[in-house]
């Protein structure tokens, strides 16, 4: 196989892989912000919620940074088109999410009730409103985004805003949110106690349950929905330049790959399978199993996804010869071979001490605990 | 093109204004996690109290200052984006490799040891958590490596060609990119500038402490580390710049002629521009003091070469522009047809100075009908705007010498024992506080305002490189940012006050008892 194919389907895999990972892991702590007003009732019940991810946030947080800087390196034409075309939307994302390392740092600095208060309101909102997002960029993934390319690679976004918050985006950022609202409960349960473990436990469930129903409508909505395929052209060897091809919508499109593989249909089945299975283990006080599974769900969701668009990563609706594909996105051979050995070499790394990180600070955190600890939030 | 100019200052100010955000929070981050894990050191080896004492209180401003430079750096990570996708796509390639090695290898190994470095006291042993520390500060410094490797593209694009098949420049080289002299040594300087700032701000709170008497041992210890930490860091601080600066001479010609005022060459032995009044349209300076002999070993480090002035550049630039138009129009014939072998070969046998008919498609779209005037007008713009640049630069260098004189008198004291006989010293430090961020923020004027009209030098100009949003959206994101960002700095300095006021009192509760506090009521007479 063409090492430059073989470069560009890897780094698809670690798009996703980096996906899952900030899924999975900012999303656990924005579950914990936005839920953090049903968690904790009381100032001090709330201060424990904070402090079960207080030593963690900020390292799960570089999921989210590492993954503006990975699809930089590896998908330029991606980071310079999609953050730029969704320019709105990258600032709501931003905005909301510059607030939430200040949530954290600052809420327990004064005693007085109103400023903690605020800061409870910044961290749901900073809590609620990325995961939304989020989930709407995946959303407008698969419908596509009105952009196009002038002759020396000058994109221009043709939409308004409002477009970006479509009724199937919303549908994907209330998706989104719920799975992190499942990740973040699973979280609370794995390190609370008493009434705070008995809330994360019914969030579990109601969040994981409304996962499960929107998962089931915007399955049914995107094979009815335009979905795209190359006609012409789109060599994977090529060039990365998206400018050489043929591409035709049609609906039901996005369904091709799982025509053509039944066996991926498992994926999507695989949602249903961890998020029961993880509901019924946080019932049954098996917090961590039903974490893990949380994980499993969000993997198989952007799996699903990733499979129903492969090889299209950002559709153009306006211009659709312009879309980005796997193959016509990345970056050179060159670039992609650095970035995989150093990914390889830091990966194992970073699994390594941030498991270390979770283990150190592992045990239960309860409003007395950290009532005389001067060095918690 | 009314609003294409519109749109692009309005993104250059978005980005000036939140990089110069960031960088309030991010120098002292660099310098106190090194001094963070200086005192946690002595504190190991010594066993004394004290200096754990002493690493938990400054680590508590440590992070009062950590959050914003979080916060803000999620901006920066996106925002060339967002602004600037034209940029973005025409480097990716090459700047994006940086900022990806700078996740895997900096901030993942900076933010998980920070959680354990601030909550972790209580439950990792002394060496552990000194551990901790040293992973902190190396994580830190690791990310001022990345991000002025990729800078250092910006200002000297090593290790990359342009490729007309993909339309944007390409990596040849990574290790090109990273040992580039550049960046190297901006690197060194702008880590041992964070250094300062740190050693600035601690030796100014301790003295607020020691002249109210409060804290004493503790602000008497923060002092005599800070200030000699400081004296080190700002003779290296002094001494990187002057290599940046001999650096610049050979690869930003303009940026050093904006430096130092310099608008005809300067032939051997030429002085240098003390103060001086730069005049952009006339291409003079209206009034200069000079230092004579000075400038050509202070910038050529030796006695006989000349510096070129403003006026030799432009005809440089005129005539790179001239020999770059054939490369454009022949980009252009590539594009309709990739297998056109005469315009690739006139591709290849101009497109070093692709960047320099860049300049001129501002004026022209069709650039093999450039007139003279338009050329002139591209070969004007290659000047940076002088008097700004000029003025920064010395505002950053009368602001290193003023902090070296401080820190030298501020160990001498602490050294001698002799601090409390010096209140007027102790009063002024507090005030020196601001000094070096105003050199940082000085600092980068220098850099990045004295590298326009380039976004990347020579390659890629400042006027192609934003994102095509409307004027509309560019003002709602500059108010956004502007309102939300001084909202932040009010409150964050609200807290930073009140708890340099409260200082390291919770740590006295705790160990009521400690011999230390016992010296303290002899600092009078001590």
């Amino acid at each position: 196989m063409d090492p430059y194919i073989l470069l560009k389907v890897t780094w698809w895999v670690l798009l996703g892989v980096l996906l899952i990972g900030l899924a999975v892991m900012v999303g656990m702590d924005m579950g914990v912000g936005a839920a953090l007003r049903y968690l904790g009732r009381t100032d001090g019940e709330r201060r424990a919620v904070i402090n079960m991810i207080a030593p963690h946030w900020d390292g799960n947080q570089v999921w989210f940074i590492l993954g503006g800087g990975a699809v930089f390196a590896a998908w330029p034409t991606i980071y310079a088109t999609a953050f730029s075309g969704l320019y709105v939307v990258m600032l709501v994302l931003l905005w909301s999410m510059i607030v939430r390392p200040l949530g954290f740092e600052y809420r327990s600095k004064l005693p007085s009730d109103r400023w903690r208060g605020a800061w409870d309101w910044m961290l749901f909102v900073s809590g609620a409103v990325p995961m939304i997002v989020f989930g709407a960029a995946m959303g407008n993934m698969l419908q596509g985004v009105p952009f196009h390319f002038t002759w020396n690679m000058i994109s221009y976004y043709t939409g308004s805003f409002i477009t970006l918050f479509n009724p199937f985006a919303v549908l994907c950022g209330v998706m989104s949110l719920a799975l992190a609202l499942y990740q973040g409960g699973t979280m609370v349960m794995n390190r609370g106690t008493g009434v705070i473990r008995e809330r994360a436990c019914r969030l579990v469930t109601v969040a994981g349950l409304t996962a499960l129903a929107v998962f089931s409508i915007c399955g049914i909505w995107v094979s009815m929905m335009h979905g795209y395929e190359i006609t012409a052209g789109g060599d994977p060897a090529g060039p990365a330049l998206p400018l050489n091809k043929t591409v035709e919508t049609a609906s039901g499109a996005w369904l091709a790959n799982y025509v053509a593989h039944p066996a991926l249909w498992l994926v999507p089945a695989a949602v249903y399978l961890a998020v029961l299975g993880g509901i019924a283990a946080a019932r049954a006080g098996l917090s961590h199993l039903a974490w893990w599974l949380g994980a499993l769900a969000w993997a198989a969701t952007l799996v699903t996804l990733g499979a129903a668009m492969f090889p299209f990563l950002m559709p153009s609706s306006s211009e659709p010869s312009h879309s980005l594909t796997v193959w016509d996105a990345s970056s050179s051979l060159g670039t992609l071979g650095w970035m995989l050995a150093f990914t390889l070499v830091f990966i194992p790394i970073i699994a390594i001490y941030t498991s270390w990180a979770f283990w150190v600070m592992r045990g239960k955190v309860t409003p007395e605990s950290i009532a005389h600890d001067e060095h918690a939030y | 093109m009314q609003e294409l100019d519109t749109v692009i200052e309005l993104s250059r100010t978005q980005f000036a204004a939140t990089a110069l955000y960031h960088y309030l929070f991010v120098p002292l981050t660099l310098g106190l996690s090194v001094l963070l894990a200086t005192m946690e050191t002595i504190y190991v080896i010594t066993g004394r109290d004290i200096y754990r004492q002493m690493t938990h209180f400054w680590s508590k401003l440590f992070a009062i200052n950590f959050a914003l430079g979080v916060a803000t750096g999620l901006t920066m990570e996106f925002e060339f984006g967002t602004n600037w996708s034209t940029y973005s796509h025409f480097v990716g390639d090459i700047f994006g490799a940086p900022l990806a090695i700078e996740g895997l290898m900096a901030f993942f190994l900076e933010s998980t040891f920070v959680g354990l470095m601030l909550f972790g006291w209580g439950k990792l042993s002394r060496g552990k958590h000194l551990l901790v520390t040293y992973m902190v500060a190396l994580g830190s410094n690791l990310s001022a490596l990345w991000i002025l490797v990729a800078n250092g593209y910006m200002q000297n694009p090593v290790g990359s060609v342009f490729n007309p098949d993909t339309m944007r420049m390409e990596l040849t080289s990574l290790p090109d990119l990273i040992f580039s002299p550049e960046a190297q040594a901006k690197f060194v300087h702008t880590s041992i500038a964070g250094y300062v700032t740190a050693a600035i701000f601690v030796v100014g709170i301790s003295a607020f402490y020691l002249l109210r008497r409060r804290h004493i041992e503790l602000a008497k210890r923060s002092f005599r580390v800070a200030a000699l930490f400081g004296v080190f860091a700002t003779v290296g601080v002094i001494s990187l710049g002057d290599a940046l600066g001999f650096i610049n001479g050979s690869a930003q010609p303009t940026k050093l002629a904006a430096m130092e005022g310099l608008w005809e060459t300067a032939e051997a032995p030429a002085g240098f521009n003390l103060i001086a009044w730069p005049n952009q349209e006339e291409k003079r300076n209206d009034f200069e003091l000079q230092v004579p002999y000075l400038l050509t070993p202070l910038v050529t480090h030796t006695f006989d070469e000349s510096i070129p002035g403003v006026s030799d550049l432009e005809v440089d630039a005129e005539a790179k522009i001239r020999d770059g138009i054939p490369a454009l129009t022949a980009l252009k014939a590539l594009r309709e047809n990739p297998d056109d072998a005469e315009a690739r070969a006139t591709f290849d046998a101009h497109q070093d100075n692709l960047g320099y008919a860049l300049l001129v498609q501002r004026y022209v779209e069709d650039v093999s009908q450039a007139t003279d005037a338009q050329i002139a007008k591209a070969a004007a713009d290659t000047i940076p705007p002088v008097a700004p640049v000029f003025w920064s630069f010395r505002v950053m260098v009368v602001a290193a010498f003023l902090m070296m004189a401080f820190l030298i008198l501020a160990v001498i004291y602490s050294l001698r024992g002799t601090l409390h006989r010096h209140n007027g010293f102790l009063r002024l430090a507090p005030w020196m506080i601001p000094v070096p961020f105003i050199a940082n923020e000085a600092g980068w004027i220098v850099a990045e305002l004295g590298r326009q009209p380039w976004t990347v030098y020579g390659q890629l100009p400042t006027w192609l490189s934003a994102s095509t949003h409307s004027v509309g959206y560019m003002i709602f994101s500059l108010v956004g940012f502007v309102l939300l960002y001084t909202l932040f700095i009010v409150i964050e300095m609200f807290l930073m006050v009140k708890f340099i006021r409260l200082g390291p009192s919770e740590d006295r509760r705790e160990s009521p008892v400690e011999p230390t506090q016992r010296h303290s009521s002899q600092w009078s007479e001590a």
